[in-house]
């Protein structure tokens, strides 16, 4: 099953590369953008028979780590069966 | 005295370590391979600094989770004495062996400079107890060198380690032209320890300060309390 994973800092830690970057837009004329964030996304296929246990794995899988759970959240998306 | 040195992939500060360590002992501490799932008795086992794994993921978190770092936390489990130095502090960050993690530099910018260090007062561990009682032993002078060594904890995380005396070293200084904190950790933090105090991470690399050459002796002073605190 393909699932992919985003992973995101969690609100209230310091994101300075999303500072920088959100400089940069300002210094381009973009200064509506406001609060850049930077995260990471994983793609990868799971072998499981049905959903929720690709969805228990992933879960597995971010907590052990793909994620640093002390500054990070992760969000899991399943793709549709067809 | 036996200390181990774990290597991973991109480990680079390894063969420093073990030439400061063995210019204190004597004796060459076993460098061991990150496949390694055992480690023979060691009095201190140093995880060094460097890249390992090219910093992929985060950095120190594949390194955290190779065969050897299972060694190092049984190691520690039974109370021995674990140094983590840069990458090796991310690691043991990653490991769970300390709390809290290492994030980018608020300047985003590789920093390479000497930095002042004071020991925090009234520490009560093991490796850092011989320190306190020589002149001028609060301060420290050891240079750091990363791009991600911006201590960050909940603000619960860190009352708990100031109450519980695991703040092990803070930048510290009165230079007017270069900032005290040369990352941005929260509190100034530099180096923590263990509940236990005998796990400590720290950013600044006592084996460039050795003397010799090199700007400080002062990291021989730290690494020397060490082992005269793991030996005793």
């Amino acid at each position: 099953m393909k699932v992919t994973i985003n992973i995101s800092l969690k609100e209230g830690v310091l994101d300075p590369e999303g500072r920088a970057v959100e400089t940069a837009l300002g210094n381009l004329g973009f200064t509506d953008a406001a609060n850049v964030r930077i995260g990471r996304q994983i793609s990868l296929d799971i072998d499981a028979e049905d959903a929720s246990r690709a969805q228990h794995r992933a879960a597995r899988m971010c907590e052990s780590l793909l994620a640093n759970t002390v500054i990070e959240d992760y969000e899991i998306e399943l793709a549709d069966e067809e | 005295m036996r200390v181990a040195i774990i290597v991973f992939p991109g480990s680079n500060c390894d063969r420093d370590m073990m030439v400061a360590i063995e210019a204190i002992t004597g004796r060459r501490p076993a460098l061991i391979w990150h496949k390694e799932r055992q480690i023979d008795a060691a009095d201190l086992i140093i995880i060094p600094g460097g890249f390992s794994f090219g910093d992929y993921l985060r950095c120190g978190a594949l390194a955290a989770r190779s065969p050897a770092m299972e060694a190092v936390l049984d190691h520690a489990s039974r109370g021995g004495a674990v140094l983590g130095v840069c990458n090796g502090f991310q690691i043991l960050l990653e490991a769970g062996l300390l709390p809290g993690t290492l994030v980018k530099n608020t300047a985003l910018k590789f920093v390479c400079r000497e930095t002042e260090l004071a020991l925090e007062p009234d520490l009560q561990s093991p490796l850092l107890d011989k320190l306190g009682t020589d002149e001028n032993g609060h301060v420290l002078s050891i240079p750091v060198a990363h791009n991600e060594g911006n201590y960050f904890a909940p603000e619960d995380e860190l009352d708990a380690l100031e109450a519980n005396g695991q703040i092990a070293f803070r930048y510290y200084g009165d230079a007017v032209r270069t900032p005290v904190n040369p990352n941005g950790s929260s509190r100034n933090i530099a180096g923590i320890l263990s509940a236990n105090k005998r796990v400590l991470g720290m950013m600044p690399h006592p084996e460039r300060a050795m003397g010799n050459g090199h700007r400080s002796e002062d990291g021989r002073r730290l690494l020397t309390s060490i082992i005269a605190g793991v030996s005793a």
